[in-house]
């Protein structure tokens, strides 16, 4: 126990002299939770739409602009042809384009059928998804205005019609930002306690201190703890930080006990500095250790399901996320501070991270090795 | 000329000699494929719904077998009762919920009115809003089914051809995305620590003593990694044409000379930094904050430009990677040529002569 205490001690030590690490843990979280809500907003308005009206009707106009009324679609001009709005796309002006067909009103009365062309710029999958759907719906929404003033009242009311009421929960005003924080939060967590931790090993082997640790009678536990501790209550300090950032700017408060959150967190950060710990046992310089780190925290980020739903992968990536310590926290960190989510939700959760924390702390302190 | 090549030789050695640094800059590209190729899509599939069917009529069963087809949702399990309903949410798995009232069947026939409640996860806005609207338009064709034969006259369909990606892949917008990103990393952060260690290690004071040119021992050193990028450029090409399928629709030569302007760009900014730093903490630290950083989040490839702040999208406009994007897009999957981009690669030359000229001006001989 007393070796510890001096082992923290000088660790703490070299922590603080660091200015440029103070600043990381003070800063980072602040910038990140600024500026990474404000970039990372994948709310979908304000459509570039271009119209190619053939038409010229009544009809063609009263749907354009309860298009350009329903808040999703920016117009970016009328077009005379197909071709001149498709070069609107490919520079970029423009995100779909729709076409009303020469005739749209007559054949509609006297045919009682007509079609729309809607071409969508793809590349941006989200986008495109959202602003056809958004389209459709709107032109079922004009569809069902034509249809009862074109019907005698008496003739429609004799089909039935089904009524849908749609409700959102646990973020009605429907804010992404309310969304991404958690998961921001949980990503500033990963990225501070990881990295920190795989190059602080690496620099005493680098520097050549590790040898005079070697020769003294500290334990190979010993040593690792007096690692894992500091940076561990740097990450819950980080973490606390975030979560007081999060508040005063974006007005989050978590909805469920801020007790689990932070037992959870803790567990969590067990598991990455182990993580962090484990590959700084591989590495013989700082820079295959950060290219190390920085290599394993992108595939768990991106795996992580921060940014595209995890439901929609396929099969063997979903295994891939079953192994991935930061998909488990992404999902905690949301449950916990937007769904109010208690133990009993999160403790699958919990006991796969004990798991993670158990297995990647034992790898590293038998991975450790006394003499070279 | 000779010792040009002889010092080349050994700033290779250098490379070459750390096998697992160099397993990393040969790996990330192949994996980053892989993962943003196959594992990520921002198509919403297979969400689970639960059904909350107090009706248990023919209509109700009728519309769950129709949601079951569908291949959007995935029925999680039926309950019933609005604390049953909460406590799924509450575990996370399940997206979204339909609730049947009682007699909906007959509500339907008798009174040719039902009601049905949807209630969405919302805390991920994009994915409860798309969630809903597949569901009003199953439910919407339910409704026309049910009414005929009497067909609905004065009907418009909208034809919608989805342009460039029919699949909705994820791969368009992330395979020049992760280019930007490589290329970044690679030239940026290896060059710039490249330089930082020897001064570090103290044999940049033996290199710059030397009868050789201290600017030409600089230049050596940003050759290997100029050469190691493009093997990068190539094998992300061929990953991107032979395993994800998504073909190259401009000319590939363009591709490359653009390439090789904005790897020189790059190699110049990490020049730029090991001149300004001293250890290699530090020279990691500021190519990680401050130029990976900004490179993902305002090159355009994972969070959309034009829905930040003015501020924001302000600073993006100084982002070399930003441009270096919008070039790769338009060359490889819009199939676009010179004339297209030309403004784009006038800003990345403008961009590329200005840290040039800094880092030559704030190259000193002697160490301090």
């Amino acid at each position: 126990m007393r070796t510890i205490k001096f082992l923290l001690q000088k660790e703490f030590r070299q922590i603080f002299r660091n200015k440029a690490i103070v600043i990381i843990i003070l800063a980072v979280p602040i910038v990140q939770l600024l500026i990474l809500p404000l970039a990372a907003n994948y709310e979908v308005k304000n459509i570039n739409l271009s119209v190619v009206d053939n038409d010229h009707s009544d009809y063609s106009q009263k749907l354009v602009s309860k298009i350009t009324s329903s808040g999703y679609f920016r117009l970016t001009g009328f077009n005379t042809s197909f071709k001149d709005a498709f070069k609107l796309i490919e520079s970029d002006k423009a995100d779909l384009i729709l076409e009303i067909p020469h005739g749209f009103e007559q054949d509609l009365i006297k045919e009682k059928e007509q079609k729309l062309f809607v071409a969508v710029n793809a590349i941006n999958g989200t986008k495109a998804n959202l602003g056809g759907a958004y389209l459709n719906t709107i032109t079922r929404n004009f569809n069902d205005d034509i249809r009862v003033q074109l019907m005698e009242p008496g003739k429609f009311n004799t089909s039935a019609a089904i009524e849908i009421t749609s409700s959102n929960w646990f973020n009605p005003l429907m804010n992404y930002r309310i969304f991404m924080v958690p998961g921001i939060l949980a990503i500033l967590v990963t990225m501070i306690g990881g990295y920190l931790s795989a190059l602080n090993i690496v620099k005493e082997k680098e520097i050549g201190t590790i040898e005079q640790i070697n020769v003294t009678p500290i334990k190979k536990y010993h040593f690792i703890l007096g690692k894992l501790i500091p940076f561990w209550i740097l990450g819950l300090i980080v973490f606390s930080l975030g979560l007081v950032v999060s508040w005063l700017v974006y007005g989050i408060i978590p909805l469920g006990s801020i007790l689990l959150l932070f037992g959870f967190v803790a567990v969590y950060l067990l598991a990455v500095l182990g993580l962090g710990l484990l590959i700084s046992t591989f590495c013989d310089t700082q820079q295959q250790a950060m290219f190390i780190a920085f290599f394993f925290l992108m595939i768990f980020i991106l795996m992580g399901g921060l940014f595209t739903p995890i439901d929609s992968m396929p099969d063997w990536a979903k295994v891939i996320t079953k192994l991935n310590p930061v998909s488990y926290m992404i999902d905690v960190m949301r449950m916990i501070i937007l769904k109010g989510s208690g133990l009993k939700d999160v403790q699958y959760h919990l006991y796969t991270i004990m798991l993670f924390a158990i297995v990647l702390n034992s790898w590293a302190v038998w991975n450790y090795k006394k003499t070279s | 000329m000779k010792q040009f090549i002889i010092f080349v030789r050994k700033e290779f050695a250098h490379v070459l000699r750390d096998r697992k640094t160099l397993l990393i800059l040969f790996g990330l590209p192949v994996v980053q494929i892989m993962i943003f190729g196959f594992a990520l899509t921002n198509e919403v599939k297979n969400s689970k719904i639960i059904i909350v069917d107090y009706a248990k009529d023919i209509a109700s069963q009728e519309l769950t077998a129709k949601i079951e087809a569908s291949r959007y949702f995935e029925i999680e399990r039926s309950v019933m009762g609005p604390e049953k309903m909460d406590k799924a949410f509450k575990e996370g798995k399940i997206k979204i919920a339909v609730v049947f009232p009682e007699n909906f069947n007959h509500d339907l026939l008798q009174q040719n009115k039902g009601t049905i409640q949807i209630i969405a996860d919302a805390s991920d806005p994009n994915i409860a809003n798309t969630l809903n609207t597949y569901l009003s338009s199953i439910i919407t064709d339910y409704q026309t089914e049910f009414n005929s034969p009497r067909v609905m006259p004065y009907r418009i369909t909208p034809e919608t051809r989805m342009l460039y990606n029919p699949q909705l892949k994820g791969v368009h917008n992330f395979v020049p995305g992760v280019m930007a990103l490589v290329l970044m990393l690679v030239c940026v952060m290896m060059t710039a620590i490249s330089i930082v260690k020897e001064k570090e290690t103290g044999t940049m004071e033996i290199l710059l003593v030397s009868p050789f040119k201290p600017i030409l021992v600089i230049v050596s050193k940003a050759v290997p990694y100029l050469i190691l990028s493009l093997v990068n450029v190539t094998s992300i090409l061929l990953l991107s044409v032979f395993v994800l399928d998504l073909p190259i629709n401009g000319s590939v030569f363009l591709l490359f000379a653009e390439s090789t302007l904005f790897i020189i760009t790059c190699l110049s900014l990490g020049l730029l930094i090991s001149i300004k730093t001293q250890s290699q903490q530090i020279a990691m630290l500021i190519s990680l904050m401050g130029m990976l950083l900004p490179t993902l989040l305002f090159s355009g490839f994972m969070f959309p430009i034009e829905n930040m702040p003015w501020p924001l999208q302000w600073i993006s406009n100084v982002i070399p990677a930003k441009w270096f994007y919008i070039i790769v897009k338009s060359i490889m999957i819009k199939g676009l040529g010179f004339s297209a981009i030309w403004k784009e690669t006038a800003i990345l030359s403008g961009l590329t002569i200005f840290l040039v000229a800094v880092s030559i001006k704030n190259f000193k001989i002697r160490l301090a």
